[in-house]
């Protein structure tokens, strides 16, 4: 074999391995079985029960609604915070530099319990208003889209700003004008990133939510202590779902950014 | 002026950030160091490094970690050099291949593996240890694939021509130019596995290991409503990432001045 079959075949192993309990569970999603292993029939009931039930319908639209909630106040929040570092010198951008690492390194666990103890045991707020558990949310996805959008100001040519007001522009109007135009993808990718990050995140939501609220990761832990097979089942089908949103995303991403690549051409 | 207005907009995310990320650090500390009267106290600490049951909890979440990080830094660092010096026309496809994983909630991947897990093993409960490695490994591998890729993919090509002019083979150019150049990519793929290796409870639970980590303990003080033992494992926990934080930071100083 040579060198290169070695290589393909290494990186090919891995990527097996990566996607194989995906893609089993995928499979085994459109059958009538519960069992892994077992044979089954063709059946899209765990699809129509994951669209028909109630509470898995309820969780689903509570956490893309929590999602899009987090991603569109930890965006704003970091975006301008960045801005107002970036324009700021000396001890005070370093200040919230250094606050602005301590989420990214913190251990979930320690940022969700940290927010539970002084919003709701030192501070009495009530879990049910759901404010502590958008604002743990915030705090860990906030710091990513500052991070984002920082190297974006950086590349940023500052004689356009100068040009723009010497033109007449107030600062203001120069900002939204021709500085933000300019940060689109880094904001673009923050908000993203905090999307993602709020769908998979598991600590900071049970020790922040109300009782009453599931998002998808606690929905899931709690199911696999019960023993409701409907619902076992039915997370297959919501495994693939979002395994397929995940590559047509992935997908159209990449068409487009080839598209942007030709027309620079 | 003009500068100051723009620093202005700064302002809301500072007062976030002081209130909502420094003052829950703060509270930990005041919960972990006082008792359940308020008044000051160490005991918990003491408590808990003189307990063998959390000493033995400590020490297996370290075992967890440390295993864990050289399995898939065994596993990762391979990946990434093949993705970044194989010679492949579309890296970034490649590499999203193996990062897209991430993008599917992580409960729902441990579930996956464990279905699978299930029918090899028949019973989950026989290899908790080894069950965990999988999972974590399953987990975090792309958080160690991706910071390895980046910096050997950005090693300038001259310096292994350079090598090679003077004659190295490949094990050499390996061993003194290329593994030298990508240790900042392997330090912060470390980081980035280790501490959740020790905190993320949630793949033991689901895998049937009722043994605990340092996570598990702070999920278990909260059902207890018990904050001030919770505060002194986050303390913790938060004492050995500014450990950490500050022994990386000291490998990347060293790595500038090489420059």
């Amino acid at each position: 074999m040579t060198k290169k079959a070695v290589q393909n075949l290494f990186l090919a192993g891995i990527l097996f391995l990566l996607y194989l309990p995906v893609l089993i569970l995928a499979v085994y999603s459109f059958t009538d079985t519960s069992m892994i292993g077992r044979i089954g029939h063709f059946s899209l009931h765990n699809y129509r029960f994951l669209l028909e039930a109630e509470e898995l319908r309820q969780m689903i639209a509570g956490t893309l609604i929590l999602a899009l909630v987090v991603a569109v106040l930890s965006t704003l929040l970091g975006t301008f915070g960045a801005i107002g570092v970036f324009y700021s010198k000396g001890k005070w951008s370093r200040i919230v530099q250094f606050m602005n690492q301590i989420p990214v390194v913190n251990a979930d666990v320690v940022t969700g319990f940290s927010v539970c103890v002084l919003l709701i045991v030192f501070f009495h707020m009530d879990k049910n208003t759901y404010i502590p558990l958008v604002i743990g949310l915030v705090s860990l996805c906030s710091p990513f889209v500052y991070l984002s959008v920082l190297p974006r100001l950086k590349q940023l040519d500052p004689q356009l700003y100068e040009a723009a007001l010497d033109l007449g522009c107030s600062p203001m109007r120069a900002l939204f004008k021709v500085v933000l135009p300019q940060l689109v993808s880094g904001i673009v990718s923050g908000f993203m990133m905090s999307v993602t990050l709020t769908l998979d995140d598991y600590f900071i939501s049970t020790y922040t939510k109300p009782s009453v609220f599931d998002t998808i990761s606690t929905y899931v832990v709690n199911a696999t202590k019960g023993a409701r097979t409907e619902i076992k089942t039915a997370l297959w089908a919501l495994s693939t779902v979002i395994f397929i949103i995940v590559v047509l995303t992935v997908i159209i991403m990449n068409i487009s950014a080839e598209k942007k690549k030709e027309e620079m051409r | 002026m003009k500068t100051l207005s723009k620093s202005v907009l700064g302002i809301p995310y500072a007062l976030f950030l002081a209130v909502f990320v420094v003052c829950p650090v703060i509270i930990l500390l005041y919960y972990g160091f006082t008792n359940g009267q308020g008044q000051f106290s160490v005991t918990n600490f003491l408590m808990f490094f003189t307990d063998i049951k959390t000493v033995g909890t400590l020490l297996y979440s370290a075992a967890i970690a440390v295993v864990t990080t050289a399995v898939c830094l065994v596993i990762a660092y391979p990946v990434a050099y093949i993705l970044a010096r194989g010679g492949y026309r579309r890296k970034n496809v490649l590499v999203l291949l193996f990062v897209m994983p991430m993008w599917i909630n992580f409960t729902l991947r441990i579930t996956a593996l464990k279905e699978v897990l299930t029918v090899i093993e028949g019973n989950l409960a026989f290899h908790p240890f080894v069950n965990t490695i999988i999972g974590m490994t399953y987990d975090f591998l792309p958080f160690m694939i991706l910071p390895i890729y980046n910096t050997i993919d950005k090693i300038d090509e001259s310096y292994v021509e350079a090598a090679a002019d003077l004659g190295a083979k490949f094990p050499g150019i390996f061993r003194k130019v290329i593994l030298p150049l990508s240790i900042p990519g392997i330090v912060s793929g470390v980081t980035m596995v280790f501490l959740p290796a020790m905190t993320n409870y949630v793949v033991l639970d689901m895998l049937y290991n009722s043994t605990y980590i340092m996570g598990s303990l702070v999920g278990s003080y909260f059902n207890m409503y018990d904050w001030n033992n919770g505060s002194v494992i986050s303390v913790i926990l938060l004492l050995l990432i500014l450990f950490s934080n500050v022994l990386t930071g000291a490998i990347h100083r060293k790595e500038k001045e090489y420059d």
